[in-house]
């Protein structure tokens, strides 16, 4: 895909001025690690750490049939949630494939905000728009006018509370999946409690001029606290510990909701009318698609992206993320298997399966997902 | 952090090499280092294993990514560092230092690159 120079984000200079080293990522050189990968995962599992996820997309869909737009346009029921909720959903093509996965957040009775992988910005917005016409809504990419930091780990909220000149009404009751206006010196910033890490946490989108000043505000309040910068390399091993699914590895246009886990996400029962790719997905994948599951190794070697798995002499699935787990100390692997060999080792068998780890074989026990689930006590 | 040594040899996969007789100690780069992430796990080839020039002997690897490990010298492995196989971290942490991978007894010294030529490289 030829896109343009490098794109940097408000942020940057606060990277560059951190140490970090920088990679590549749908077009935008975005901050990869500041010091240590495995330090930055670390914080974020027991104190905190702060994300730039500016590189992200960020779709209004605004007017009197947002909702019913919103119902088609995606896989999940978007007009049933509420104001101020937010939800995960699926932009299906009509073949039932996955053209990008998605939060959506409701942010008024005729507003939505629709945040899109990075990469899939152009897709995303052009889909959206088609499918909306029909409806008396606007579909807007505010992608260039909108920063997103992150802040994530079970010391989140505490941190959160003491930044100085940022006015949080309602955040006693921010749950889950629930985002609120707030002010931040006088910026408007959307305060959202979700993630990727698989920790309390939240997200804040605002003006991009406003990004640097919260990013020092936060950095400087969360310091004392253990919070640190951290980079999308830690982004992904906390991802995958939890289980979540990431576009262009376990998720594509080849793949049904069903195969990744995400039937649920699909409102095939509570949404009577049709959406886009309503008719594919309720016909199912082809038979013995493979799906996907949850794989735990031995010793240190992890399966990485395109390795083969592996039964007696067989291949049977294939690796789409992979990595030696920080936090578990053992290596984790989400791969696509065929259905036959899908179903969880039983505790103490032997691995059931292989993993092809560049011509030799680590044997491999399927688990179930999430590999790492914070401790309900966070909750 | 150990400073690389100003005689150290350098090949184009970005490891050091420092001679001392018939002996080639190897490692690698703080620059391969820094780009490969934290190491986790180190594999190397076994004491007293011939390696051939250029050939890959072993593996370092990261959360994010997997370095191989190629021979720069012809010869016979006389060490392999126990140190970083338990405690990969050292790669990253005195990758001229403790960080040190294997070293060869060398039949023959192929043409390396010295300090200078080898910085034109690891940008």
């Amino acid at each position: 895909m030829p896109h343009a120079p490098d794109r940097l984000s408000p942020l940057h200079d606060r990277h560059v001025a951190a140490g970090a080293a920088f990679t590549d990522f749908a077009g935008w050189q975005m901050p990869v690690r500041y010091t240590s990968d495995l330090a930055e995962h670390a914080a974020v599992r027991t104190a905190a750490g702060l994300f730039d996820l500016s590189h992200m997309a960020e779709i209004l869909v605004v007017g009197p049939q947002a909702a019913e737009a919103l119902d088609y346009a995606l896989a999940g029921k978007l007009s049933a949630i509420t104001e101020g909720q937010a939800k995960y959903s699926l932009l299906l093509s009509p073949d039932g494939g996955i053209l990008d996965d998605l939060v959506v957040y409701r942010t008024g009775a005729d507003r939505y905000l629709v945040v899109a992988n990075a990469a899939n910005r152009e897709v995303a917005a052009q889909e959206l728009r088609e499918r909306a016409a029909a409806f008396d809504c606007l579909v807007e990419d505010e992608s260039d006018d909108i920063a997103l930091i992150a802040l994530q780990g079970p010391r989140s909220e505490e941190i959160l509370r003491n930044v100085e000149g940022f006015d949080l009404p309602g955040l006693d009751d921010l749950k889950y999946y629930r985002a609120i206006p707030c002010d931040f010196r006088g910026h408007n910033v959307l305060v959202a409690r979700t993630g990727y890490t698989g920790e309390d946490g939240f997200e804040f989108y605002l003006a991009p001029d406003a990004a640097p000043a919260l990013w020092d505000a936060i950095a400087e309040t969360g310091a004392g606290s253990g919070l640190v910068p951290a980079g999308l390399a830690a982004r992904d091993t906390l991802r995958l510990e939890a289980g979540m699914p990431l576009y262009g590895h376990e998720l594509s246009t080849e793949t049904f909701p069903v195969q990744a886990g995400l039937g649920r996400v699909v409102a095939l029962t509570t949404k009577p009318g049709d959406f886009v790719g309503r008719a594919a997905v309720e016909a199912g994948p082809a038979a013995g698609a493979r799906v996907l599951v949850g794989l735990r190794s031995e010793g240190k070697r992890a399966g990485r992206a395109g390795y083969p798995v592996m039964h007696g002499d067989t291949v049977v699935g294939e690796v789409t993320s992979g990595a030696l787990s920080p936090t578990l100390g053992y290596p984790i692997a989400m791969a696509y298997v065929d259905p036959e060999v899908a179903a969880p080792d039983a505790p103490d068998a032997a691995p059931a399966l292989d993993i092809d780890v560049r011509g030799s074989r680590v044997a491999a026990s399927i688990v179930p997902l999430p590999f790492y689930k914070k401790d309900s006590a966070h909750d | 952090m150990t400073e690389p040594s100003a005689d150290l040899r350098y090949t184009a996969e970005h490891e050091w090499v420092a001679v001392d007789g018939d002996v080639a100690t190897v490692g690698i780069t703080a620059y391969a280092a820094d780009k490969l992430g934290d190491v986790v796990y180190v594999d190397l080839p076994k004491t007293g294993s011939s390696v051939a020039a250029g050939k890959v002997v072993g593996e370092i690897e990261s959360t994010k990514s997997v370095g191989e490990l190629f021979a720069p010298v012809e010869g016979e492995v006389v060490e392999a560092n126990q140190a970083v196989v338990d405690d990969p971290t050292l790669v990253n942490s005195d990758p001229y230092g403790s960080g040190w991978l294997i070293k060869v007894r060398f039949t023959a010294l192929p043409e390396l690159m010295d300090a200078e030529q080898y910085a034109k490289l690891a940008v």
